[in-house]
């Protein structure tokens, strides 16, 4: 397991899960966890960069950074939600839809 | 240069920083019907930051261990931000949507995008990119949801933090490509990376660019990252709408224009140095198939509306497309020509949802219906809505036609390959002329002629012409806006 592609694979395929979670999901919550897994799948790109490739710290950096910023992100985007439950009672991403194309 | 002695450099951020955190503790201080002080306060504090940039507009360095550089370049897209922040700050003031609500966090919120947008325009460092994308992200969709009652106002947060969380995380995935494949989140160290990487990694190098231009895309609205832009701009209070549609776009593409500039080309686009190492990937036409498809989409899906708001949101999305145009030339003239276009966009975009801004505190509506007569009504109004919306089209002698000019003279001067780009620009400014002179004549020939005549309160007024002004007087007379492009055309530059 000190092979860096079975690292890149695993991100490969989080990012895809993640990505396909987005598409389909129409509840407000699992979308915002499949955009949890894009992060984190970028996040073990990053850190196996840096601990396999023979590269400098900044990987890890990055990762830690990317974590904090997620956790932000989650929290506004809850809030929104739980806001949204309050005055539409659904968090259904196509209910909530009162705006025509 | 190492932290502590930058700091001497980073005092417009210092004051900003100041700006923000007193006008949070400003806003605890103070009760709710007098929370409209915190944007006089942040006025203000802009003003005081403005002040600072200009003193050091010529000083050209790296700060904070080659994180962000200090160059006139950054300078040039930190003044124009504050001037939108300061426009939109003083017409948040007078917005009936907002009166309702305590004002104290929503200027604050401003501060803080202003400083990631700071940040944005100064980044050459890929961890700084995704920061700073995400404090002016979560900043806005916090601010497009501000109007915690109104529904629509709640769905525009939604699908914000929906869209802007997805495409800055693919955006992310493509960051650890690039970081994987050149060792390294410094742009200088990245260039050169790139120049002596092995063609096989070619492919892995365009994937990573393409997850990039998703981030780039989504914070300039170039279609097909657009699909927030329409219900977000419709549904956010009109003020935030107007501060979206120009402040994190300028920043967007300062990003991308350095991003681009200094990784793909070889940052000497400015000094008419050898641009050879271009040539490895398709990157140009990536970028003119972009700008082409943002364009079209942005004009005809705005024929179709009849929400004001959400026209100039499409229209928001055609201009963007305009100024993507002049991207893959990447030579001194284009970058010059999107400076040029940004600063003309600023007055005639702002001034736009100003008019917008005003209609809807006399009659509280923003479709085409609620603008019938509105010419006689209110003749300010009138005149002010049909010189931004002939500016808006590139019609002479409007400030938008020097911009437009501008971006087809730096493609023609590019060369033949790019000559297609202008045909299509042409075309699509033709499309356009439809649906903006459908504002001026829906105000003038349609509905009733009144007999009285209303003038907009004085602010909303003043600020109206403030924008109107500049529109038509650059249009005749822009020397001074050129000068101060030509002299912000200088990029910190450093080879390894």
């Amino acid at each position: 397991m000190n092979d860096l592609n079975t690292y890149l694979l695993v991100a490969a395929i989080l990012f895809s899960f993640g990505v396909f979670g987005v598409m389909t999901r129409r509840n407000g919550i699992a979308v915002l966890m499949g955009v949890e897994l894009i992060l984190n799948a970028a996040n073990i790109n990053f850190v196996a960069f840096s601990r396999f490739g023979g590269m400098n710290f900044d990987g890890h950096i990055f990762a830690l950074l990317v974590i904090v910023l997620a956790a932000a992100e989650a929290a506004v985007a809850l809030a929104i939600i739980i806001n949204i439950y309050n005055n539409m009672n659904t968090i259904n991403i196509d209910e909530a839809s009162s705006m025509k194309e | 240069m190492t932290n502590l002695q930058s700091l001497s450099y980073y005092y417009p951020e210092l004051i900003l920083s100041g700006v923000i955190l007193g006008a949070i503790i400003y806003d605890l201080l103070i009760d709710k019907s007098k929370s409209g002080n915190v944007g006089w306060f942040l006025i203000a504090g802009l003003m005081a930051v403005a002040g600072a940039i200009c003193l050091q507009d010529d000083t050209v360095t790296t700060l904070f261990t080659n994180s962000i550089v200090l160059d006139p370049f950054a300078s040039f897209f930190k003044l124009l931000v504050v001037l939108a922040t300061i426009l939109v700050s003083v017409v948040s003031l007078q917005s009936g949507e907002l009166s309702e609500y305590r004002k104290g966090e929503y200027f604050t919120l401003l501060g803080i995008i202003v400083f990631g947008l700071f940040l944005m325009v100064s980044t050459v460092d890929l961890i700084m990119v995704y920061l700073s994308i995400e404090i002016v992200s979560i900043m806005s969709f916090v601010l497009a949801g501000y109007l915690k009652q109104n529904t629509r106002s709640n769905e525009a947060g939604l699908k914000y933090v929906v869209y802007g969380a997805f495409s800055s995380g693919i955006m992310l995935f493509g960051l650890s490509y690039i970081y994987g494949l050149t060792g390294s989140t410094n742009y200088f160290e990245i260039q050169h990376a790139i120049a002596n990487l092995d063609t096989s990694a070619n492919t892995a190098l365009i994937m990573a660019t393409i997850m990039m231009l998703v981030g780039f895309g989504y914070k300039v609205s170039a279609v097909p990252f657009h699909f927030w832009t329409p219900d977000v701009y419709e549904g956010a209070p009109t003020t935030i709408t107007a501060f979206l549609s120009i402040a994190p776009k300028a920043g967007a593409f300062a990003m991308m224009i350095r991003f681009f500039n200094q990784v793909l080309a070889d940052g000497g686009a400015m000094g008419g140095l050898d641009t050879s190492s271009i040539a490895i990937l398709p990157w140009a036409n990536i970028l003119s198939l972009l700008a082409v498809i943002t364009m079209t989409l942005g004009n005809v899906v705005a024929l179709q509306q009849n929400n004001i708001k959400r026209m100039l949101a499409y229209s928001s999305i055609a201009h963007a497309g305009y100024m993507l145009l002049a991207m893959p030339v990447m030579s001194g003239d284009s970058i010059y020509a999107i400076m040029i276009y940004l600063v003309m966009y600023l007055f005639m975009n702002l001034g736009a949802f100003f008019v917008v801004i005003a209609v809807k505190n006399k009659t509280g509506g923003e479709t085409f219906d609620d603008y019938k007569g509105l010419g006689w009504e209110m003749p300010m109004i009138g005149v002010a809505m049909t010189i931004f919306m002939v500016s808006l089209t590139g019609l002479p002698p409007t400030a938008g036609f020097i911009g437009k000019f501008y971006i087809f003279a730096s493609l023609i001067k590019g060369g033949g390959q790019f000559y297609w780009l202008v045909l299509i620009g042409g075309i699509n400014s033709v499309v356009s002329l439809y649906y903006y002179l459908r504002v001026v004549k829906v105000m003038f020939l349609e509905g009733e002629r009144s007999e009285t005549i209303l003038q907009p309160p004085t602010i909303m007024a003043v600020m109206i012409l403030a924008t109107a002004i500049p529109t038509v007087i650059l249009g005749i007379y822009w020397t001074p806006v050129a000068d101060w492009v030509q002299n912000s055309l200088t990029f910190f530059i450093q080879t390894l």
